[in-house]
């Protein structure tokens, strides 16, 4: 740990108590009660009755009771929200960081003509505000009868994961070494072979932070259901929760619920793969 | 959202091996690539090119008419309530950019700065800081919609209880307060991001600069601002564009903290509800009025991008 080793140099060499050091250590703990306050807030409420948080807003719950989670889950079609959007989510970075291993795999590892062209033109899309094409995307899937339909935000959102999965990717297999492919081919393995059984898994923690990072702004997204799927029974969470937050407006305690229901997979996703995701935020300014 | 692409020092050499490689056969070229290019063509680039074309055409509800060069951009501006709405909207992201520059990323820099040293409870600082980046737009709105509520609200009843009851105010319902009011919302949300990519610039910085610094007797904020600024530059000009193409993109946050339609009294409207409402809930020639706003946006994103860089660019000539 981390945090035991900086404790115990502290103990060795104390550091001069200034009004520097008291001055940064407030910022950083009086901003750090900023975040996490209204989070604790949230929290605390879904453990009490509407009626006690109109009295008093900020109090700890007298006793524990999830009821309100109960009624957000099944009066207010959390349970339905919450598998839309794991499946829906699972399923587009499954095949958005599919394709993109592919893809990325050829292009970080030969040089063959018009292959600068393609990565080139993957990457592009990192740079494209891609809502500005709803209206045709929406004639799109319209014409292929997938509007309304699941299957067509997955395919749209592994689409959006493409460019940032192909440059980080492309950019792992081209450091893996030139032997392993040379052994595994006078091995008699094909390309494919050599893809799945020897490069692949000596990327892994690059697919992680490629799928982490389609992860979260996916499950987080409201446009493009709000958009693309109609009936209330495909919605996923951002989307139900516009719903929700009509139909509760009055029951606090529940509405707290939603809110945490709808995050707590990604804080959990967060505190596991911390790393991955601060990696892929600061994917090109780290070299 | 994601940082930009950086060039890879090493392709050069690299190049060389990869002649002697032995090379797949065009097929097998073909499988591995076809997916992703099938998709992200089909997905992504062709509705870009066809939201260009579809802009310099009528439509009637989903069918395509005819050929009417400029108008639809005529009409962005002439028409009611459009006229109106698109420079008000305009406007407030330009306010939204700017508020958030100056918050979030000086935030962002301080907290980058004050955490760039190994320190006790380093690691719980920066997880903390960067927690509200993950939570999704709609709940962050909803969340704080319910913290700032004038009645109920955790806020302005805090305010109460400790004696300022005269700042106690409808946050949101008020057309002085509401657009700050998102900004400080947003800025909550978003300010570990700048703090992680200055935070990755930060440990770029070799320490033997600051070291030489040190002994020739320079103060913490001499090394800050004479070393570690100007080594800075290229990632502020990141952080500047991406935070810019942030903002003219916002919708969902704005949509939930406030309402659809930018409320009070389009105080809060922004370029992305304008263009939703354009395209899904405007008459039935939407669709094509629609696409031509999004070419608008679009060009004026990617000049104003392409502006800061070039800028940013020479900027860091300059300095060095």
């Amino acid at each position: 740990m981390s945090t035991a080793t900086d404790t115990s140099k502290r103990s060795f060499r104390l550091p001069k108590i200034t009004f520097a050091t008291v001055g940064s250590n407030g910022m950083l703990i009086i901003y750090a009660i900023i975040v996490l306050l209204p989070l604790f807030i949230v929290v605390t409420n879904t453990m009490r009755p509407t009626r006690e948080i109109y009295k008093e807003p900020v109090a700890l719950p007298e006793t524990i009771n999830f009821d309100s989670y109960v009624i957000a889950w099944n009066e207010a079609d959390f349970s339905r929200y919450f598998v839309n959007s794991l499946v829906i989510t699972v399923a587009s970075v499954v095949l958005g960081t599919s394709v993109s291993a592919l893809a990325a795999y050829i292009l970080g590892r030969y040089n063959f003509p018009g292959g600068r062209f393609l990565s080139a033109f993957f990457v592009a899309g990192l740079t494209l505000p891609f809502r500005l094409a709803i209206v045709p995307l929406f004639l799109l899937l319209n014409s292929l009868g997938l509007i309304d339909n699941r299957i067509g935000l997955i395919l749209v959102y592994a689409a959006t994961g493409i460019p940032f999965s192909v440059f980080i990717l492309a950019s792992f297999f081209r450091q893996l070494p030139q032997e392993l492919t040379e052994a595994a081919r006078i091995d008699g393995a094909q390309e494919f072979t050599i893809f799945g059984r020897v490069m692949l898994p000596l990327v892994r923690p690059a697919l992680a932070t490629v799928a982490v990072f389609q992860f979260v702004p996916l499950w987080n997204d409201f446009f493009f259901p709000l958009v693309l799927l109609r009936s209330t029974d495909k919605w996923t969470l951002p989307v139900g929760m516009t719903r929700f937050f009509g139909e509760f407006q009055t029951d606090w305690s529940t509405l707290f619920a939603g809110l945490v229901i709808t995050t707590l997979p990604l804080i959990i996703l967060f505190l596991s793969a911390t790393e991955q995701i601060i990696t892929g935020l600061t994917a090109g300014i780290r070299k | 959202m994601t940082a930009l692409p950086s060039a890879n020092p090493n392709t050069k050499r690299r190049r060389t091996w990869r002649k002697n490689a032995m090379m797949p056969s065009v097929p097998t070229i073909a499988l591995f690539v076809l997916p992703a290019l099938i998709l992200y063509t089909v997905f992504m680039v062709y509705p870009l090119v066809q939201a260009l074309i579809f802009s310099t055409f009528e439509f009637n509800g989903l069918v395509r008419g005819d050929f009417v060069g400029l108008h639809n951009f005529q009409e962005l501006f002439t028409r009611y309530p459009l006229n109106e709405q698109l420079p008000r909207a305009f406007g407030h992201n330009v306010a939204f950019f700017i508020g958030t520059m100056t918050i979030q990323t000086s935030l962002g820099l301080l907290f980058a700065r004050l955490l760039h040293r190994p320190r006790f409870g380093k690691r719980f600082f920066r997880t903390v800081f960067t927690m509200p980046y993950l939570i999704s737009p709609i709940v962050v709105g909803y969340l704080w919609r319910l913290m700032l509520n004038p009645l109920f609200g955790p806020v302005n009843n805090t305010l109460r209880d400790v004696g300022l009851g005269d700042l106690a105010k409808p946050w949101l319902g008020d057309p002085a307060t509401a657009l700050p009011t998102v900004i400080l919302v947003n800025a909550w949300m978003w300010v570990g991001f700048p703090m992680l990519l200055f935070g990755a610039g930060l440990a770029g910085i070799e320490d033997d600069l600051r070291e030489a610094a040190r002994i020739d007797g320079a103060s913490d904020w001499r090394i800050f601002r004479h070393i570690e600024l100007p080594l800075l530059t290229p990632v502020i000009g990141i952080v500047t564009v991406l935070t810019f193409i942030g903002n003219f993109n916002a919708f969902g946050i704005v949509w939930s903290l406030a309402g659809a339609d930018g409320p009070p009294a389009g105080a809060t409207d922004v370029l992305g509800l304008v263009f939703y409402r354009t395209a899904f809930a405007g008459g039935p020639d939407a669709f094509g009025l629609a696409s031509a706003l999004a070419v608008l946006m679009f060009l004026f994103i990617f000049t104003v991008s392409v502006g800061v860089q070039t800028w940013f660019r020479r900027l860091e000539d300059k300095l060095q």
